[in-house]
């Protein structure tokens, strides 16, 4: 009984926290506390902000990453004209810079990779054997002579034939190698027209 | 409906994967929360308490929070110019130049730029707030020397990147800055005493091995210099600046908080 009468008395009792608002509002220096409502509302604002915020940031450090300017290598040069090239042969001229070989048959004239589809190795052409000679593992590639495709495997390890670039005929009559353009003859591409040029 | 989920958000809770990330658990009591803050790398440099004046933007300006921000700024922005930038001398003012023109919000580098310029002014406002509320009294004698190194480490940053760009303004900036190092008291070629240091007439420090001649790497200012500067600037003042920063902000905490109105 006289506990709870305690208890009943303490509830008519300001708590400290009330006299300290009290005092506050007497002071004039209240400032009410944020509401549910007005809490909700600023909070939402603020995740809208910060989400804003951070997804923008995060999509400027996507563009920034992309350059405007892309320094890679030309991957087209030019290569002369068709009779600089005599039927049946293989041309090393572009080999080193260029990493192609450029081969006329009697019907057409190809650029040729010269990156063996095996390890990657650089072959040999070899005038006697009329054959790409890979010096690694000893893939073998067919040379242009009547009855085969140049550049098709025939020994050694290498398990397809060496790709061939995109080859077109200029206007002002010179030849063009686009190595961003491979043609594959697995896939069927070696019939494609800008696989060759037809001489 | 619901089961399945206090199930799953259960076996979330108990999971070994969240115990072993948040070790202390739901902070529902003030314990909780205490050893949260105290578990936490981040949190633990933070005082746990802070005075209303300490949030008082008219007695610290902010000043030593937004120098940090600043750094923060700094290091996001040269991390993504270090992206482009190379320090040689072939490269090193195309590639600046290249950075404002050629990529998308190649304003980075303006930023960064506006950033250092920014931090320099608000670390010495800092400085300047600290000493007119004599907040360097004891106890916070040691963090204010702490502090002072931190302001020298702002200069080198500023002056090691003042090179990078590469150009006329660089390069004469260095030339002038880096022959204030001649001058060095014993360790500069041209400075007084230096000639007192000699071994039977051969002098110990001469322009090969004097003061300047370290900091550039060379007698002139050359490829090898912009390279010594990139590695200061981007490599080893900001970790050293990292750890007295760390120390700085821990200190805050342990000389009790920030320094309020007597």
């Amino acid at each position: 009984m006289a506990q709870a009468q305690q208890e009943n008395d303490a509830g008519k009792q300001p708590s400290q926290r009330e006299q300290a608002i009290a005092q506050l509002k007497a002071d004039g220096v209240w400032k009410a506390p944020l509401d549910r409502r007005k809490f909700i509302t600023t909070a939402a604002a603020g995740w809208v902000i910060f989400a804003a915020a951070f997804g923008g940031l995060s999509a400027i450090l996507a563009a920034f990453m992309a350059p405007r300017l892309d320094f890679t290598k030309a991957q087209k040069f030019r290569a002369g004209v068709p009779d600089e090239y005599s039927n049946d042969s293989v041309s090393e001229q572009f080999k080193n810079t260029e990493k192609v070989w450029i081969v006329r048959t009697t019907e057409k004239i190809l650029a040729i990779s010269t990156v063996c589809t095996h390890l990657g190795c650089t072959p040999n052409w070899s005038e006697n054997e009329m054959k790409f000679k890979c010096p690694c593992h000893g893939s073998g590639f067919y040379g242009p002579r009547p009855g085969v495709e140049p550049g098709v495997n025939f020994e050694g390890p290498a398990p397809t034939p060496l790709p061939r670039f995109k080859i077109t005929l200029a206007d002002d009559g010179q030849l063009t190698v686009d190595k961003s353009q491979m043609f594959f003859k697995e896939k069927g591409e070696w019939s494609n027209p800008e696989s060759f040029v037809a001489v | 409906m619901l089961n399945p989920l206090r199930n799953l958000k259960k076996n979330i809770e108990e999971s070994q994967i969240t115990k072993s990330i948040f070790r202390v658990g739901i902070p529902n009591t003030d314990r909780k929360r205490v050893l949260i803050m105290l578990g936490n790398v981040f949190l633990h440099l933070h005082p746990t308490k802070v005075k209303t004046s300490g949030v008082k933007l008219r007695y610290t300006w902010c000043a030593g929070g937004l120098s940090f921000f600043l750094f923060l700024v700094l290091t996001l922005t040269g991390v993504l110019l270090m992206f482009y930038y190379r320090p040689t001398v072939d490269f090193a003012y195309t590639d600046m130049v290249d950075i404002r023109e050629e990529v998308p919000f190649g304003i980075m580098r303006e930023m960064h730029r506006w950033a250092a310029h920014a931090m320099v002014i608000m670390v010495m406002l800092h400085m300047f707030r600290v000493f007119m509320t004599g907040s360097y009294k004891p106890p916070r004698e040691f963090n204010w020397v702490i502090g002072v190194v931190l302001l020298v480490l702002t200069f080198l940053l500023s002056f090691t990147g003042y090179l990078l760009p590469w150009d006329q303004l660089a390069i004469w900036a260095i030339t002038v800055g880096s022959n204030m190092a001649k001058a060095t008291p014993f360790l500069g070629a041209g400075g007084p005493g230096s000639e007192l240091l000699q071994i039977g007439g051969i002098p110990l420090i001469h322009s090969s091995d004097d003061a300047r001649f370290l900091l550039l790497g060379s007698k002139e200012i050359g490829g090898i210099t912009l390279n010594r500067f990139y590695v200061l600037h981007c490599i080893l003042l900001p970790l050293v600046a990292i750890v007295f920063m760390a120390v700085h902000f821990w200190r805050i905490r342990k000389d009790g908080g920030i320094s309020g109105p007597m």
